[in-house]
């Protein structure tokens, strides 16, 4: 018996859909119908489980203050989203150097590790009211709290990058006759930069909540003090659309972070060419 | 001849001397620190290939580093071609057992780092990176990451990149050590020929007897703690080796030689 067989094989189907296609669409098809079954649910809540309207809108409810409010969302966005990128600028230009200098020096690292570990898991959110004393209210106590919330998982992720360099390839850069600078911009600095943005990830993600705790102790601009504003004023459904634009805010920033690092970094994309 | 080191000449040079002159290593202090390593002299001549075997941890790779002037000796001297060396050998090649690969860069951007440090002509060295690519294998490889090569691929890629700038000195320090059996063969034979052809003064530090004597002149056999070389064996076969050294009664007879040094030694010990 030969191995084919004899029997007259039955010729394979064309499938409807390439298997591409068909992993593609239950990527995105999957969770797309897992979010409006969710949505569903949500708007059915006060008729299926007897949840009050007036403690949980209804998607229906405040998908429409999107447009209804928008100047008042529009308007609150812009000083949030200042700060968050004034802060998260400044903590990631004093903490990427300081990481470097921390990584390349025996003492600075052994004279600073300890009180930086501290810091780095102490809670930063509790100096709060103490930043609105030294700086008073509006932008500047904000802006305090959101440069030390980004300093800290930045710097600590960059001094990781920058030691995570096998010492032997600074042997190859020495035989190569490479200068100081020549290692840290050819290979340190270009191995750090997962750790790097990992950190950068993590930053932008304090930074907002660093703005929204001072906005809602004390402000009077600002998409947390419009959360706050809304529940004083039992406005549920401005409410919900608040905290969502605060949520998309961040959605945005953490996609534009996303963007750089492909571009900065294309050897991280997925090996669609072998 | 300007303060700057880097050699700016990209054509073929022949092999330099490496003499060791009683050098030995002891690590922490002074007093009660551990005696690594020699005193161990040695002369390796121009465009020789020898290869220093010996146990785990006898200072082979110590031995390596302080040719290369990447760590200093506690005693003793390097030269290189007659000349004292007191600052990292730039004109050098060094490749070890993992691959050392920069993971953000091509293979063909790896090797090519060797141009945009040593700031020599682009297309000159390009040329260069390609036809060490195709005469060990790699091309096709350019364009990848080291993370889409195999273990043996990137170790060739790593052995372009040491030789790129055509170094006088190769040092290897277990080169193949990480390979499987096939590919260790096969890397074996194709540094055997690009070395046939250049002929630059290679140290190879192995403990590997197969490949000792499947690629040297000669091999050095250290001992252990602190490490000293014990043994030289001039390695008289034909060139290019074959693949299956076995087969051969020489091979055998001078792994023989090797296996009975080891066991003097006590490195090892079959009851």
């Amino acid at each position: 018996m030969s191995l084919s067989g004899d029997r007259p094989t039955a010729r394979p189907r064309a499938p409807l859909l390439s298997a591409v296609a068909a992993d593609r669409l239950l990527r995105i098809g999957l969770p797309t119908l897992l979010i409006a079954i969710f949505l569903g649910l949500w708007q059915l809540s006060d008729t299926l489980f007897d949840i009050p309207v007036y403690m949980l809108p209804r998607p229906s409810d405040f998908v429409p203050q999107f447009w209804l409010s928008f100047p008042k969302l529009w308007h609150n966005t812009w000083p949030t989203a200042l700060v968050i990128l004034g802060g998260f600028a400044i903590g990631t230009v004093v903490s990427i150097p300081l990481a470097y200098a921390i990584a390349s020096s025996r003492m600075l690292e052994k004279g600073l590790y300890p009180a930086l570990v501290i810091l780095q898991i102490a809670p930063k959110t509790i100096i709060a009211p103490l930043l609105i004393v030294w700086f008073g209210t509006g932008w500047m106590p904000q802006l305090a709290l959101t440069t030390v919330m980004t300093f800290f998982p930045i710097l600590v992720d960059s001094m990781t990058g920058f030691k995570a360099v096998d010492p032997r390839l600074f042997y190859i850069a020495d035989s190569t006759g490479a200068s100081r600078f020549e290692t840290f911009r050819y290979i340190r600095l270009p191995a750090a930069m997962p750790y790097i943005f990992s950190g950068l990830k993590i930053g932008m993600v304090s930074a907002i909540t660093g703005v929204m705790v001072v906005e809602y102790i004390a402000s009077n601009a600002g998409l947390g003090y419009l959360t706050l504003w809304a529940s004083a004023h039992l406005d549920m459904p401005l409410m919900f659309a608040a905290i969502l634009t605060t949520a998309f805010l961040g959605l945005v920033l953490n996609l534009v972070l996303t963007s750089v690092e492909l571009l900065l970094m294309p050897w991280l994309k997925r090996d669609h060419d072998s | 001849m300007t303060a700057d080191f880097r050699p700016i000449e990209t054509a073929p040079r022949r092999g330099a001397a490496i003499a060791m002159r009683a050098v030995a290593k002891s690590f922490g202090p002074a007093k009660g620190g551990y005696h690594a390593l020699g005193p161990i002299s040695l002369d390796v001549r121009p465009g020789e290939f020898v290869s220093i075997i010996g146990p785990s941890g006898c200072g082979k790779s110590t031995t390596m580093l302080i040719a290369a002037g990447l760590m200093s000796a506690s005693q003793g001297q390097v030269e290189i071609d007659g000349v004292a060396l007191d600052r990292p050998l730039t004109d050098v090649g060094i490749v070890f057992q993992d691959h050392l690969l920069l993971d953000f860069r091509t293979a063909i951007d790896n090797v090519m780092l060797q141009q945009q440090i040593r700031r020599v002509d682009r297309m000159v060295m390009l040329e260069k990176a390609r036809e060490l690519f195709r005469k060990l294998g790699l091309t096709g490889a350019e364009a990848r990451y080291p993370r889409q090569l195999s273990g043996g691929m990137r170790q060739r890629v790593s052995i372009a990149r040491a030789l790129v700038h055509e170094p006088s000195i190769l040092l290897m320090d277990e080169p193949f050590g990480a390979l499987d059996a096939i590919s260790r063969t096969q890397i074996r034979h194709d540094l055997e020929r690009l070395w046939l052809d250049t002929q630059k003064t290679v140290l190879f530090i192995t403990h590997s007897i197969e490949e000792a004597i499947g690629l040297s002149d000669r091999v050095l056999v250290m001992s252990q703690g602190p490490g000293r070389i014990v043994e030289e064996i001039l390695v008289d076969l034909p060139r290019p080796r074959p693949a299956h050294l076995g087969h051969y009664p020489e091979f055998v007879a001078y792994a023989d030689r090797i296996y009975a040094i080891f066991e003097k030694l006590g490195v090892y010990s079959f009851k």
